[in-house]
């Protein structure tokens, strides 16, 4: 039964990947950094996802900040924000927020502020779908841990 | 993780002892970027790689590092720990990776050091700069492992001409191809004619006897292999 526990896991883990993929909400520097986890830096993806997660949304509250602002024009603040998150964005593979970035800075220097606002609601909305898929995929991960803890127990107490 | 193969004639360092007499026999690399998360990749790819990192999120610390900076000079860093490759991001508040190549070009203790650039932006002028200043090579981001692979050979020090992983029995690596954790040498290239045998060859000419040598590489050779490495790169 615990057997069953754990492929299944597996099982539920591809498919939100291969979903994922399919989606093109990630790519394949996603699967660049899973293959720099191992023994030795078993949660790696997860401690780089929660960094990305901490900064971008500190960047995504500054880029909302800025264009609340009625007197707001410093096109160039908002640039560097930009693409701190396009950067970092495409370094753990989130290609679609990644893309979003781009049409953000277009509008960005086109001046346009009604543009840059549409631009960052489906920024906003993509980032909360990544993070809510993510979050999903590590607890899947986390319960395979622990399935696979059970049905190996360890031998030497 | 016992990364060192067999190779009878080095000592293996235990852990993490410097043993500064000894010569380490990591390579040392300085990596230079002000996001986070970059770094934390950046060094995790460098460490899988078998090379030992100080990660620095300015310029300025970089400078520092290497005691270059003229206000503040570390007293800690050099002490004996060579640096071996500097990777910096172009991108970076304050002082950008160009001028910090240039001022490391500029110094008579640290112009032998390769410096390899990375950046998200493939734009060609920024690269020409970047190569015509001295650069080793340009990484566009994002940096994946053959990249780092294939810096192994721009180190200065002649090292891990033997065996770099004792698992290895798989050799060739298409570039770009997914590798596994049990990772020997340089991706097999499509760029330089050298063949990809066990050996990862610190040189970069096209040919190289693999049997040989020790020698450290010599300063740019093909200064056309970095653009085209480039390319490949981009080539996704």
């Amino acid at each position: 039964m615990l057997g069953l526990g754990v492929d299944q896991l597996r099982a539920d883990m591809n498919r939100l990947l291969a979903m994922l993929f399919h989606q093109g909400v990630l790519d394949e520097q996603f699967l660049q950094l899973q293959q720099l986890q191992d023994e030795s830096s078993p949660n790696f993806v997860s401690e780089v996802v929660n960094i990305y997660f901490h900064e971008s949304e500190k960047l995504l509250r500054n880029l909302r900040g800025l264009l609340m602002d009625r007197e707001f024009s410093d096109y160039k603040k908002m640039g560097t924000h930009l693409n701190q998150f396009m950067g970092s964005s495409s370094s753990i593979g989130a290609k679609r927020i990644r893309n979003v970035c781009v049409a953000f800075r277009a509008a960005s220097e086109h001046n346009n502020r009604a543009g840059c606002l549409r631009a960052l609601e489906l920024l906003e909305h993509e980032y909360c779908y990544l993070k809510n898929k993510l979050h999903e995929l590590f607890q899947i991960q986390q319960q395979r841990v622990l399935a696979a803890g059970v049905r190996y127990p360890m031998q030497n107490n | 993780m016992a990364r060192n193969g067999v190779v009878s004639w080095r000592r293996r360092s235990e852990k993490l002892d410097l043993s500064p007499p000894l010569i380490s026999e990591e390579a040392h690399v300085l990596a230079v970027d002000d996001s986070l998360v970059d770094r934390k990749v950046i060094e995790r790819l460098l460490k899988i790689s078998s090379c030992k990192v100080t990660a620095v999120d300015s310029g300025r610390r970089a400078l520092q590092f290497l005691g270059l900076d003229e206000e503040k000079s570390s007293t800690v860093g050099f002490d004996g720990l060579k640096v071996d490759l500097i990777i910096t991001d172009y991108c970076m508040p304050g002082m950008t990776g160009y001028e910090l190549l240039k001022k490391i070009k500029e110094s008579s203790a640290f112009k032998e050091i390769p410096v390899v650039i990375m950046s998200s932006e493939n734009v060609l002028a920024r690269i020409d700069r970047c190569l015509e200043e001295g650069a080793e090579d340009f990484i566009v981001k994002p940096v994946k492992l053959a990249d780092v692979k294939r810096l192994k050979d721009y180190m200065t020090t002649a090292r891990d001409v033997g065996v770099e992983e004792s698992g290895g029995g798989m050799n060739k690596r298409k570039l770009r191809e997914p590798c596994d954790l049990m990772m020997p040498s340089s991706p097999p290239s499509i760029l330089s004619s050298s063949p990809s045998s066990s050996l990862s060859s610190p040189s970069k000419s096209p040919s190289p006897p693999m049997s040989s040598s020790f020698s450290a590489p010599s300063s740019p050779t093909s200064l056309d292999s970095p653009i085209r490495r480039f390319k490949m790169t981009n080539a996704d």
